[in-house]
């Protein structure tokens, strides 16, 4: 096992679509070798075809100057091929040492001398700790997994891939659901595994993490190969550009508007977490003002997701009040909010509706879509026309699923049914999470184009430089509270991130990352997307 | 009649009418813990206690006619399998298609076979164990018959495997996540294909027990909804073996005291009193509402390609 890992030809094709078109890669042993692309770009259809779920349609695989078949993940194991998923292929139900150890029965596992029939969780458990131990990615074995928050379901992966004496790694968009702490940490724990002569593919599309750690990087456009350089030869700009054919503009800074009456005001908010009686926002006070975009920075799980939904009325209101004025609100035009959940496949979208039914969730009820009863199919489509022309939907038809988009389109439907009709108030909750830089520019586009519309706009994140470049203000949410509120052309990285951290003062600034692990650690799992 | 007595006769009978329903509910658990919903139950041991009957009747010995049960449960388990994994039918159809074709089915063979009515079968005669069953009360448990003691065996059997073996470490990530599942190596066809012919099996068994230990004949449609019942037990004892097989013995001791109460000839309609098992069933599970959770997967067809 080992050596290098050759790709050949390789295409696929879903339908009428090549999803890897020709593609031919070559990942040195030992090295980290960064796939960069955009959404529907194909890189995970390429990793899926390496992880042994796909079949591909001509093509050829070689490791180690040997020509391999991998015709189930079950093969890939076989081969030393481990993939970790972007949606963590864990059995919430099932312990993490459960979890590491399933499907082991006839590989060579933990313990070879173990029985084959018997699980011997004990014994097993102690290995996992101890294993996990050596590669800093400490887990707790005999914990459900439901119980965990991300970052940690990310090392039981790791570990399970581990576990199957995987040499070649694939992660698929690890750093996705993670915090900005935890993703160093993580990030640390990757070289750890290259210095160990482990081969890892990193999947991404965030430029920095990319240069931050790979040694060469392969850049796919519409499932092909476009380029493949070594990082230190190439830099964030070249890459971008190279990954949407088109000159990007990075960190496009907000134009300041100028701001009218008070759209939301709330006041002294106190809201518990879903299902649980712990507070987590504890007497936040915020106001956002027509023409206004309001940032919320934080670490996750420190209320962000709580205060979007108490606004938009899916959670209780224990004590303090939430008020929405609408200027034009009337009886004929009442006001609107327009909300952008985080999980964009379970809260924003029916995957298993059309994209035209999807646009049309909120109005189907209404003239001109639904006329006595009866729903016009016609004038559905040709809304759905619209709006994939005015949102740059890429689909070839309004009814095809939405599940059959790429994430930044997925989003993009969102987008067009929530800001249709003007709203007064938008709350956007990570709405660039897991997009390209193509989607992430147009869906900040077509907010900044509601601000100057006189939108007031809540502009959730914890993507540090994302919620800095869309905020007029900015305030740091930290245990449910705004610790304070910043002007972000003012505030430095380094202030708003001992703030996030819960320290008001700068005292030790090389002290906050651990902490903050620590405590997005101690928090209940987030909903890995 | 001694109180003893009484109480001897009264438990010999619970547990008559809990065996069948505890075979069908383990395999039914089995099945639904693999992920793939089983409404087929009654249909299965249908077809068990007429192929046990069909059998004994043609060979007048009952031990290749529990294999032939088995066999034949075991069959339709395969056809279930067939239908619910590799073509992806929608799994309440395909079991509710069972049962409707093995109530025709055999109701059609019966009248072919059986044309004077009823017909005696051999019966599967009481193992006795010395020593113990002399004991009072408690003694009845040492007079029964083999598949008695055999569903005694896998009960065990079942609880480790499912919970302390990689067979039974599988079969629960199917049932939960197949996606995940898959990725680790495990064959979601195979293992659910395995377990529903499984369960398909031991609904055979609980057939043959109802012609061959429990009635002693073969009338039309004598599952008479016990697969229902089986599959309520299952959610009430929330797909764990021994707390599904508790609530087998709870909604067999019900049927056992409806069906004294009847006997004494007290004046209540007696339709009523049939009523009462699955009144306990119905009850059983209001109570339970939102407490139990299914297996994540339960129901759901796993495709492999899904974009």
């Amino acid at each position: 096992m080992g050596g290098d890992l050759r790709l050949t030809a390789i295409t696929k094709r879903f339908g009428a679509i090549a999803a890897n078109d020709n593609i031919n890669l070559t990942v040195r042993e030992g090295s980290i070798h960064g796939l960069l692309g955009e959404n529907g770009a194909g890189k995970s259809t390429l990793m899926n075809i390496l992880s042994g779920l796909y079949q591909p349609d001509s093509g050829e695989i070689s490791l180690a100057g040997e020509q391999i078949q991998i015709e189930s993940p079950a093969d890939a194991i076989r081969h030393g091929i481990g993939m970790i998923h972007q949606h963590f292929m864990l059995v919430k139900q099932l312990t993490v040492v459960e979890n590491i150890i399933l499907g082991q029965s006839k590989q060579s596992g933990l313990n070879k001398a173990a029985s084959r029939l018997r699980l011997n969780l004990k014994e097993q458990s102690d290995a996992i700790a101890q294993l996990g131990k050596t590669y800093g990615l400490e887990v707790p074995p005999m914990a459900l997994v439901s119980t965990l928050p991300v970052g940690i379901q990310q090392r039981v992966e790791i570990l399970k891939v581990l576990c199957r004496q995987a040499r070649i790694l694939i992660l698929d968009e690890p750093t996705a659901v993670l915090s900005p702490t935890e993703i160093q940490s993580f990030l640390t724990v990757l070289k750890q595994l290259a210095a160990r002569n482990h081969t890892i593919i990193f999947i991404s599309h965030k430029l920095d993490e990319i240069m931050d750690v790979c040694s060469e990087v392969t850049i796919l456009r519409r499932g092909q190969v476009v380029a493949s350089v070594p990082t230190n030869r190439t830099n964030r700009a070249e890459l971008a550009q190279l990954m949407v054919d088109r000159a990007v503009e990075i960190n496009t800074q907000s134009s300041p508007q100028p701001v009218g009456d008070v759209v939301l005001d709330i006041r002294d908010l106190w809201v518990n977490a879903e299902h649980r009686q712990v507070a987590a926002l504890r007497g936040l006070s915020l106001q956002i003002r027509a023409g206004e975009i309001f940032g919320i920075a934080g670490v996750d799980g420190n209320g962000q997701r709580e205060l979007a939904d108490a606004i938009a009325h899916l959670l209780p209101i224990q004590k303090g009040t939430i008020e929405i004025i609408s200027p034009a609100s009337t009886k004929t035009k009442p006001k609107s909010v327009a909300y952008i959940p985080e999980d964009r496949q379970k809260q924003g979208l029916i995957l298993s509706f059309s994209i035209a039914r999807n646009l049309v969730l909120k109005a189907f009820s209404k003239l001109p879509f639904c006329r006595r009863w009866i729903l016009d199919n016609k004038k559905i489509t040709a809304h759905a026309k619209q709006a994939i022309d005015a949102f740059d939907i890429r689909a070839s038809s309004p009814l095809l699923k939405a599940g059959q988009l790429s994430g930044g389109n997925q989003q993009k439907i969102i987008l067009a049914r929530e800001l249709a009709g003007e709203p007064a108030l938008i709350i956007a909750m990570q709405p660039t999470r897991g997009l390209d830089i193509g989607a992430t520019a147009a869906v900040q586009q077509s907010l900044r184009s509601q601000r100057a519309k006189g939108a007031a706009i809540l502009y959730i994140s914890t993507e540090l430089e994302d919620v800095m470049a869309m905020s007029d203000r900015l305030g740091v949410i930290y245990r449910g509270q705004l610790v304070d509120v910043l002007d972000p052309n003012a505030a430095t990285l380094e202030r708003i991130g001992l703030l996030m951290a819960g320290q008001s003062s700068s005292s030790s600034p090389q002290n906050y990352p651990s902490e903050t692990l620590q405590e997005s650690a101690n928090e209940p799992a987030g909903k890995p997307a | 009649m001694t109180p003893i007595d009484f109480i001897s006769d009264f438990l010999s009978a619970c547990l008559r009418l809990s065996v069948p329903l505890a075979f069908a509910a383990l395999g039914g658990l089995i099945s639904e813990r693999s992920g793939v919903l089983n409404i087929g139950l009654e249909g299965m041991i249908l077809t068990g206690a007429f192929a046990g009957a069909a059998t004994a009747i043609a060979l007048d010995q009952v031990w290749p006619a529990v294999g032939v049960a088995l066999v034949a449960g075991a069959m339709v388990g395969l056809l279930h399998a067939y239908l619910c994994v590799s073509l992806g039918v929608n799994q309440l159809v395909s079991g509710l298609a069972i049962n409707l074709t093995a109530a025709g089915l055999t109701t059609y063979g019966a009248r072919l076979l059986f044309e004077t009515g009823t017909v005696a079968l051999p019966a599967i005669a009481p193992l006795n164990i010395p020593g113990f069953q002399q004991l009072p009360i408690v003694g009845v448990f040492f007079q029964q018959d083999p598949l008695f003691y055999l569903l005694l065996l896998l009960l065990p059997l079942t609880t480790y495997a499912l919970f302390h073996t990689h067979w039974g470490l599988s079969l629960r990530a199917v049932g939960n996540a197949p996606r995940a599942a898959d990725t680790a190596g495990v064959s979601v066809s195979r293992v659910r294909y395995c377990s529903v012919i499984f369960c398909g099996g031991l609904c055979g068994l609980a057939g043959a027990y109802l012609t061959l230990v429990h009635v002693g004949f073969f009338t039309e449609n004598m599952s008479a909804g016990k697969g229902f019942i089986a599959l309520a037990a299952l959610i009430f004892g929330r797909w764990h073996p021994v707390a599904t097989t508790l609530a087998c013995l709870l909604f067999g001791t019900t049927e056992a005291l409806q069906l004294r109460i009847q006997a004494y000839g007290l004046d209540i309609p007696y339709q009523l009193l049939a009523m009462l098992p699955y009144l306990t069933a119905l009850a059983a599970l209001a109570g339970l509402a939102g407490k139990a959770t299914p297996p994540a997967a339960l129901g759901i067809p796993y495709t492999k390609e899904k974009q």
